[in-house]
């Protein structure tokens, strides 16, 4: 059995009185497509949160290749290739994209703490960035502030950022939450081309979009992990639908 | 990526090489004027070191809060603790006033190391209270070891030596005037390579957003401590030409006002581009020059208007010249 790219076990959040992460052990494969899909409120977002090290848990193991990244900080996550996307963009605003995806170059490279040479003229950086500008179709607004740029192109940014730091396990939060239908075809083209060997775990509403991703589906339903399977299993199996798909007419 | 194609180098377009050669030529103007002054002004040299010593202070805590969004209404403490270590150093050790600022800047820095912790904690409002804090209780503590700062009564009896022996500190502030601007003409161009490299860079991407900074793998709080001692450095140098070119230094060094004084210079020359520091602290020393003479008891209520004025109008309109903005494609 190959080790998993990522795994918890009995992983749980406590707010107070109020669980929301419940007994979680999960299991992502290494390239795996995998799914993360539940009603509102499921606690998927802070699953992710407690994935990515913004927040700790109350209890429980995460380990990211084998390894125990429980108490890791988050950016030190980061630098052993987990990479996140945020549900609601959590960009820089008063930089460019050239200059966001410049950064994330320079800190993957080790670069990020460099205080000598400009960063504008760095060859190395200056030629990733343009490559990532180009494959994630932000090229005619890699000069502009990143406030100011088109919702979708500020989606299309925030996924381009996690996969600026060359991630082996990356985590999408609703890429495609609240993008017009102009613009959702961008965001779904960079979803589906995404590198194969980057394990992707995505969390999302719409159900077009899940099964036409992912080669596995965990549905979460009240902080706790109520099944895991095949796309197949999950469209067949009687207690998702009761507790999420309801009528089932996406499936 | 074609070959043989020039890459744009990362944040760099043609209108930005524009901008870049029209903010060089402004830049030489402002140092050639600057040191132009030694000889155009004779008669307001003090005044002018003043406003390269209030510069470089508020060039220190646009560091931290034009490039960290660290906000700190404490500042003074390192100023104050810069001015002490220069002026004792003069005092028992040694009358070189280089050496003096090299004591500034290390005790300093020290401070500044330490007390990074307590800002890397907590948010805005929390820092402007441990910062405050840190101030006044270095104030009150220099307040009451008398026997090593004079108490209320300063530090008397300082001796400079001349600079690198040759340039002896004169009563009309000529050698101070030169000292203070070529230090923080240095210091400045330091700030500006801090400022154009990686470090800075991911400084930037901290004060925009923490939490994705950190998504990035910046270490945000070993980035706020790096810098946050790169200010204290600066402040601390301040206060110690402060200490050198008057020759004295009392407990006003650590005041509250001097605090809010080089806050309200940033505000006034804005934060972000390092020359805000530097206009604000000549738009404030000169106007309060200007207004004390005229109206001694009320010079505060002008430069409180002024800043209410440039809050309604915008002060990016006029800052907005030196900055690289590019919103158009």
């Amino acid at each position: 059995m190959t080790v998993p790219a990522l795994e918890t076990q009995q992983l749980e959040k406590h707010f107070g009185g109020l669980v929301a992460t419940r007994d979680v052990t999960f299991r992502l494969n290494p390239g795996a497509r995998h799914a993360l899909i539940g009603p509102n409120g499921a606690g998927k977002t802070t699953f992710v949160n407690l994935l990515s090290g913004v927040l700790p848990p109350t209890r429980g193991q995460i380990k990211l290749n084998g390894e125990d990244i429980t108490r890791l900080r988050p950016d030190l996550r980061v630098k052993k290739g987990l990479a996140r996307t945020f549900q609601i963009n959590q960009l820089f605003k008063e930089l460019t994209p050239r200059e966001t995806l410049g950064i994330a170059v320079a800190q993957r490279l080790g670069m990020g703490g460099r205080m000598w040479g400009r960063f504008a003229r760095d060859p190395e950086i200056a030629l990733e960035t343009e490559a990532l500008l180009a494959s994630f179709k932000l090229g005619d607004v890699a000069d502009m502030r990143t406030a100011s740029l088109a919702y979708g192109k500020q989606r299309l940014l925030e996924i381009a950022v996690a996969i600026a730091g060359k991630p082996k396990v990356l985590l999408l939060d609703e890429p495609a939450a609240g993008v017009p239908e102009a613009e959702r075809h961008d965001i779904l083209g960079v979803v589906a081309a995404l590198p194969a060997d980057v394990a992707v775990l995505l969390i999302e509403h719409d159900m077009d979009l899940v099964f036409a991703f992912a080669d596995r589906i965990t549905v979460l339903v009240e902080g706790a992990q109520l099944v895991d399977g095949t796309p197949a299993e999950i469209a067949a199996d009687p207690r998702v639908k009761a507790v999420y798909l309801g009528s089932g007419d996406h499936v | 990526m074609t070959e043989g194609r020039a890459v744009p180098a990362a944040g760099e377009t043609p209108t930005g090489m524009e901008w870049r050669r029209r903010r060089t030529v402004l830049e030489v103007l402002f140092w050639v004027a600057a040191f132009a002054a030694i000889v155009l002004l004779p008669r307001r040299l003090l005044l002018l070191n003043e406003i390269a010593i209030l510069g470089l202070f508020a060039l220190s805590l646009d560091l931290i809060l034009g490039y960290a969004g660290i906000v700190s209404l404490g500042h003074a403490a390192f100023f104050g603790v810069g001015a002490y270590a220069a002026g004792l150093m003069l005092l028992h050790v040694h009358t070189d006033p280089l050496l003096a600022l090299v004591a500034a800047a290390i005790t300093a820095g020290v401070l500044g190391l330490i007390t990074a912790f307590l800002v890397m904690r907590g948010t805005d409002l929390t820092r402007i209270m441990v910062t405050l804090g840190v101030a006044l209780l270095l104030g009150e503590a220099a307040n009451k070891a008398r026997d090593l700062t004079g108490g209320a009564d300063g530090l008397q009896g300082i001796t400079a030596a001349p600079v690198f022996g040759l340039f002896r500190f004169d009563l009309a502030g000529r050698t101070a005037y030169v000292l203070s601007l070529s230090v923080l003409l240095v210091l400045f161009l330091v700030a500006r390579r801090l400022a154009a490299s990686p470090f800075g860079m991911t400084l930037r991407t901290i004060r925009d957003n923490p939490l994705r900074a950190a998504a990035i793998g910046v270490p945000v709080n070993r980035r706020l401590l790096t810098v946050y001692t790169i200010a204290a450095i600066y402040a601390g140098i301040a206060g110690g030409l402060l200490a050198v070119t008057t020759q004295f230094v009392s407990l006003d060094v650590f005041e509250f006002a001097r605090s809010a004084d080089v806050m309200l210079v940033l505000i006034l020359g804005g934060t972000g581009y390092l020359y805000g520091g530097i206009l604000g602290a000549i738009v404030f020393k000169v106007l309060s020059d200007v207004l004390s003479t005229l109206t001694p008891q009320y010079w505060h209520f002008w430069i409180g208007l002024l800043l209410v004025v440039l809050m309604v109008v915008g002060r990016d309109r006029i800052s907005g010249w030196f900055k690289r903005r590019e919103t158009r494609p």
